[in-house]
């Protein structure tokens, strides 16, 4: 939930508005995505509602966590412990297999060696990268690198997924096989996906579209995707 | 929660992701650590070699005295032999010990007199050790305590325009103050390797001086050679224990409180080892946090990545740091092994007979052995290691301080 979200950002000698006057409330188990032309503040609102960016005014409630007003320790455990991220580029780390990247959150929060292995190989299989948990990020395709994002954005089960132009470098096939699992999980495991895109194939197919231009709201429309 | 495996994990493959950068700070690291601590054993060889000479030319490593005799060194401040305790004491401390009477005299040639310092000695008790013995250019030197010849340097020689077979005579004061003197023959010409050696010192058989003195069986001083120098105050303190037990009127004193000179030496030395570590290290150190910097800029987005997915920035901070003490370890462990073999294979000595007018005026030999100190290892390691680590410490602390989202999003 965003209540009068405010976010202004220095250009130059301009400021400009990157989030203004927003209200927001997005129910668990939700699938949204966030649309609108480059600076309308998709991207600042990801990172505010994920405690990357703090905004000037307003309140933000992920949960039971006021995000606004969290120390940065807090944040950082939050982030840990309840938010999956998946953003446009550079998602893995480069010195770590894929199945290292996927348990490098978990190894975070303390999960012992063996529940890790086995959770993490489990992923891999669930985002069809069997196989290849040895190969470091360099060894992958981006699609692949991507898959392996989403399985660490998930694996610690978060309430929360926020994914910044996930397909933007995949080619159309991967993107859609992307699309197909972030739709997936948020089926089975009823994890909530907010995503930033201008991808008309990952718009097409969410429940909630959201357009933005200049840091508002200017629709929100519930999607049948039956139809 | 600090998870240590991760840190390791992430900390080591860092490291040789680059690996010839790695390779070179390696290497810079390496040579700075041996040449801190082969540099010092060489330093420490030449001051331990002017030492050992220093400590023959006084002599000893611990000296026994009158109390007031270092201020007025004449036969009126004289001890007698040391009794069968303090015998006992010196046996069970010294490699080897000696007393010799020591007095200010003047030698008289017909042509010249001059001031020396009449030294009567025992050849045969000191013959391991005293340094005119082995440098005798013309002649020979005593051969008994009771020897009625005399030993003068090359250089008195000069100055009296005497020389080896003539005759010269010695005067000093004798316990009543009066004086005493005698005639006596040349009969060797010493070279020292400092020119005051040679123009001071004069050697007679200790008996005979004693006659010369009426002094009977009197003594000016009891020198000991302990296996170490590095003893000399726990032998002082033994033997000073004794000689107030036996309510001697005696000092003794260690080589430090005799020649204050050649303590300084030393002092001054641990002090220049310090700052010698300091200068190269903070060579090093350039290098050390540019590679840091380096590095860590190269890797902000996958640090912002990692801070973004919720690790503290400490573990950060401790990430860096832990790659730096690897580097760091792994650079100590060579640059040591370096120094060890570089010691092992100069330990038969290095020869400067090149520059030796030189050494010989800083009284020195022609051959300088590296003298390896276990503190000095200890110094070059711990600095090393520790203002290392204190040079990673601002680049890991700014890095834990990245914010997020601008370090992801940052083009490299």
């Amino acid at each position: 939930m965003c209540k009068n979200l405010c976010k202004r950002f220095r250009q130059g000698d301009q400021a400009v508005m990157g989030l203004d006057q927003l209200n927001l409330i997005i129910e668990e188990g939700e699938f949204v995505c966030l649309s609108g032309p480059s600076g309308s503040g998709k991207t600042t609102l990801l990172n505010a509602l994920g405690g990357l960016d703090r905004p000037d005014s307003g309140e933000i409630q992920v949960g039971k966590f006021r995000v606004d007003q969290l120390s940065k320790g807090d944040l950082a455990d939050m982030r840990l412990k309840h938010i999956g991220f998946v953003f446009q580029a550079f998602n893995l780390i480069p010195v770590l297999s894929a199945r290292e990247n996927i348990e490098f959150v978990m190894q975070l929060q303390g999960v012992p060696h063996a529940e890790r292995s086995k959770k993490s190989l489990a992923l891999l299989k669930d985002v069809g990268l069997e196989g290849l948990e040895n190969r470091r990020p360099a060894q992958l395709s981006g699609g692949q690198q991507q898959r392996v994002a989403v399985a660490r954005a998930i694996v610690s089960e978060p309430t929360l997924v926020l994914a910044d132009e996930p397909t933007a470098n995949l080619d159309s096939h991967s993107a859609q096989q992307l699309i197909e699992l972030f739709l997936a999980l948020n089926t089975k495991h009823n994890i909530t996906f907010i995503i930033a895109t201008h991808d008309q194939r990952v718009m097409s197919q969410c429940r909630r579209l959201i357009r933005m231009v200049d840091g508002k709201i200017v629709s929100d429309e519930t999607q049948n995707m039956e139809s | 929660m600090i998870n240590i495996a991760l840190i390791l994990t992430l900390a080591w493959r860092n490291l040789w992701r680059n690996l010839r950068r790695t390779t070179i700070m390696l290497a810079a690291i390496t040579v700075g650590v041996w040449a801190m601590i082969f540099l010092t054993a060489l330093m420490r060889g030449m001051v331990e070699d002017m030492l050992k000479r220093g400590l023959y030319q006084l002599p000893g490593h611990v000296q026994i005295h009158h109390p007031f005799y270092l201020d007025d060194p004449s036969i009126v401040n004289s001890l007698e032999e040391p009794s069968e305790v303090l015998t006992k004491a010196l046996e069970e401390v010294s490699q080897y010990w000696f007393s010799r009477v020591k007095v200010p005299a003047m030698l008289v040639s017909e042509r010249g007199a001059r001031g020396v310092m009449a030294i009567g000695l025992d050849p045969n008790a000191e013959s391991d050790i005293l340094f005119a013995n082995r440098h005798i250019n013309e002649g020979r030197f005593l051969s008994s305590i009771d020897d009625e010849a005399l030993v003068i340097g090359a250089k008195l020689a000069e100055r009296l325009e005497t020389g080896l077979g003539k005759r010269v005579v010695l005067m000093s004061q004798d316990p009543n103050n009066t004086i005493a003197e005698r005639g006596f023959r040349i009969v060797g010409i010493f070279s020292a390797e400092l020119s005051a050696q040679e123009e001071i010192n004069i050697y007679v058989g200790k008996k005979t001086l004693q006659e010369l003195l009426s002094s009977k069986d009197k003594i000016s001083e009891i020198a000991l050679f302990a296996e170490d120098y590095q003893q000399a105050n726990t032998i002082q303190q033994y033997l000073q224990q004794i000689l107030s037990e036996q309510q001697t009127k005696a000092q003794a004193l260690s080589w430090k409180a005799i020649n204050p000179y050649l303590s300084g030496m030393v002092n001054m030395m641990d002090g220049f080892v310090l700052v010698w570590v300091i200068v190269i290290f903070l060579a090093m150190s350039f290098g050390l946090a540019n590679t840091l910097v380096m590095a860590l800029y190269e890797r902000i987005r996958e640090i912002g990545l990692m801070l973004a997915l919720g690790m503290a920035p400490m573990m950060v901070i401790w990430q860096i740091l832990v790659e730096s003490v690897i580097l760091l370890l792994i650079g100590l462990a060579l640059g040591n092994g370096l120094a060890l073999v570089a010691v092992q294979l100069t330990a038969p000595g290095i020869d400067l007979s090149s520059v030796a007018k030189g050494l010989e005026m800083a009284g020195m030999g022609t051959t300088l052995y590296p003298a390896l100190l276990i503190k000095d290892v200890w110094t070059a390691n711990f600095i090393v290691l520790v203002l290392g680590m204190l040079t990673s410490v601002l680049p890991a602390l700014r890095a834990a301080h990245y914010d997020p989202i601008r370090a992801i999003t940052k083009s490299t």
